[in-house]
């Protein structure tokens, strides 16, 4: 085994434009089910839609970058008024299932060939980072930056620097937010909404107010990982909503630095799996074929996330309190 | 009671003969052919019914009377079928409960809810209403809102200090034992500043020792000038407390007035406390012969 390799994929792995639109996607799922207790599966979705957004924008109504992601956040706050404005007034298991039902039909729109020119189906787009001028707004000369496993050319570097800023952007608002007093009702309402209500909030618009923040969270996301690689239908299915859930459960719910660090974790661990587990296979520890091995690593993220579940509820990350009074 | 001279009973609260329906000298709450019925059971029809200011006024009943059915209906947690009624000369029809609360007619629950996982304070810095940091746009803005933060903070640990659940302020509301909930909940429910408190059962799970203190806490409402409406199945707090006794069975209501007189009527002795309300519990079963001789 090639330990030498194993390791340095695994350590380049921690810092990569997918993990930072990930964590993106994650803060939103934490502003979601965490701090407002809106049990959103549709996290795919929002991303899905910040990244066509940018996308279509650029190349079908020639946006220029900027524009064009802001077209994407737009889209996402739309994407969530209409789950939430008939959903969010009847029990959370509603929006639950809307949510889930809404990503998947937005992913099957954008696969489907009815919208090639537009959506390009099932190849997806590509292309938007040169024509909308997010290549060119490159600040760094080109070159080699960095060091060991963490060296990247000028080009991984700008998409890393405008994926960190985003995320710190989005991670000091959150922070922000929930220090507030607009933070203490969105909590109750988690709590128990009726209560919250009784004392004169408007509990509704608190919910949408905190499916829009969430949801334009998830899209940045989406952006993020547009950025950096082409978009495609593939990328936002269920099981990703699934592994973003898991990087959520595994930092901590109702945390601020939680749902970034889990994310790192688990996006690492990924990446250790799907090096080390082929490598056992074929040195003959594991007796499974290479591909069988591959494969198996969403096997171990399915039982890790019971194992959260069932033993640290809180997340690593979380208040050691809340466990004692998990209802 | 310690607080002999100042529990004093309102009196002189209604116009007329007591009988259900009676005009008030000065209702808050004025309701008018409330109806509610879920599939085939009415489990409200009140045809009118006046809710004196400044008193504490009780309702009663047997279970499935329609008590906490009208509470809901009163407070926009539940559309009636038909009907009207007004807070303060407000009609409160289709109004939707946040409202309801936002104009200072504040409930607690039969079943109390705490928010358990926000501290004590947190759960009483909740209650207050016009909170400028409570405003999305605002809430980025710490300086727009830590005075009046602080400011409730300090109303906050006042009440807290008055229920004596100061010394809990930074635990988690899901530690509190059942009847200091209840405790929060009122206390939560007075940090809106209310003007027409509705109670579900205040006393319900709550030991004695700790009934002694919500009592007070109830009285001290009324001092404070508060209108208060409570339902409660203990009779011997109706009787304590209560300024006026409005009495449902089978979502009518068929009896009300001062608590001594309208517990002797035959219609409420017969839709709620039964013809043994002064005789043991083991007379009315017959398994505790002694006492039972003792009894007659």
């Amino acid at each position: 085994m090639d330990w030498g390799s194993i390791l340095n994929n695994t350590l380049a792995g921690l810092l990569t434009p997918t993990i930072l639109a990930f964590a993106l996607a994650t803060l939103g799922l934490a502003m979601h089910f965490g701090f407002a207790g809106l049990l959103n599966f549709g996290i795919a979705g929002f991303m899905a839609v910040g990244a066509y957004g940018y996308a279509i924008s650029v190349l079908t109504f020639g946006l220029p970058w900027w524009a064009g992601m802001i077209m994407g956040v737009a889209a996402s706050v739309v994407f969530a008024l209409i789950m939430g404005i008939p959903t969010l007034r009847l029990r959370g298991d509603y929006l639950a299932i809307v949510t889930i039902a809404a990503a998947e039909i937005l992913r099957l729109l954008f696969l489907t060939t009815a919208f090639e020119p537009v959506t390009g189906s099932a190849d997806g787009l590509f292309g938007y980072n040169n024509s909308g001028g997010f290549a060119d707004a490159n600040p760094f000369p080109p070159g080699d930056y960095g060091w060991g496993p963490w060296t990247y050319n000028e080009q991984t570097l700008w998409m890393l620097v405008f994926g960190l800023m985003v995320l710190a952007v989005a991670t000091l608002l959150l922070w922000a937010l929930m220090r507030s007093p607009w933070g203490r009702v969105v909590k109750g309402i988690r709590e128990d909404e009726d209560a919250v209500r009784a004392l004169g909030k408007n509990v509704f618009a608190y919910k949408m107010q905190a499916l829009i923040i969430g949801g334009i969270f998830g899209a940045l996301g989406g952006i993020v990982l547009a950025t950096s690689t082409n978009v495609s239908p593939g990328v936002y299915v269920t099981s990703l909503t699934f592994f973003l859930w898991t990087a959520l459960l595994l930092g901590g719910a109702a945390t601020i630095f939680g749902p970034v660090l889990g994310s790192i974790i688990f996006w690492v661990l990924q990446a250790f799996l799907t090096n080390i587990l082929p490598a056992l296979a074929e040195s003959g520890i594991l007796p499974v074929s290479g591909i069988q091995a591959a494969t198996l690593r969403y096997v171990l993220v399915g039982i890790g996330l019971m194992l959260i579940v069932i033993y640290r509820p809180q997340g690593i990350f979380g208040d050691k309190r809340e466990m004692t009074f998990v209802k | 009671m310690s607080s002999n001279s100042e529990s004093q009973k309102s009196t002189g609260l209604h116009i007329g003969v007591a009988a259900p329906g009676v005009k008030k000298v000065d209702p808050i709450l004025v309701i008018d052919s409330v109806k509610k019925s879920f599939g085939g059971l009415t489990a409200v029809d009140v045809e009118h019914l006046e809710i004196p200011r400044g008193a504490i006024t009780a309702l009663i009943g047997p279970n499935g009377a329609g008590k906490t059915t009208l509470f809901n209906l009163l407070t926009g947690f539940d559309n009636p079928d038909t009907g009207a009624w007004s807070f303060e000369g407000k009609q409160l029809a289709g109004i939707s409960s946040f409202k309801v609360a936002k104009m200072g007619q504040v409930r607690t629950f039969q079943l109390t809810k705490a928010l358990s996982l926000l501290t004590v304070l947190e759960n009483m810095k909740l209650g207050a209403k016009n909170q400028t940091g409570e405003k999305l746009l605002n809430s980025l803005f710490p300086f727009l809102w830590r005075k009046q933060d602080n400011e409730l903070e300090v109303k906050a640990m006042e009440l807290l200090r008055r229920f004596k659940l100061d010394a809990k302020k930074d635990d988690f509301a899901a530690s509190l034992s059942g009847g200091q909930r209840k405790l929060l909940e009122m206390a939560r429910a007075l940090m809106t500043d209310p003007v027409l408190v509705m109670l579900d059962e205040p006393m319900a799970g709550v030991n004695p020792a700790l009934t002694q203190s919500l009592l007070e806490h109830v009285l001290n409402l009324k001092k404070e000038g508060m209108t208060v409406l409570f339902v409660e199945h203990d009779m011997h707090m109706v009787r304590h407390i209560a300024d006026w006794v409005v009495v449902m069975a089978e979502g009518k209501v068929v009896a009300e007035g001062a608590p001594d007189t309208v517990m002797k009527e035959q219609a409420v002795i017969d839709a709620y406390l039964g013809a043994h309300q002064d005789t043991d519990l083991g007379v009315v079963t017959g398994r505790i012969k002694v006492i039972s001789e003792e009894g007659k």
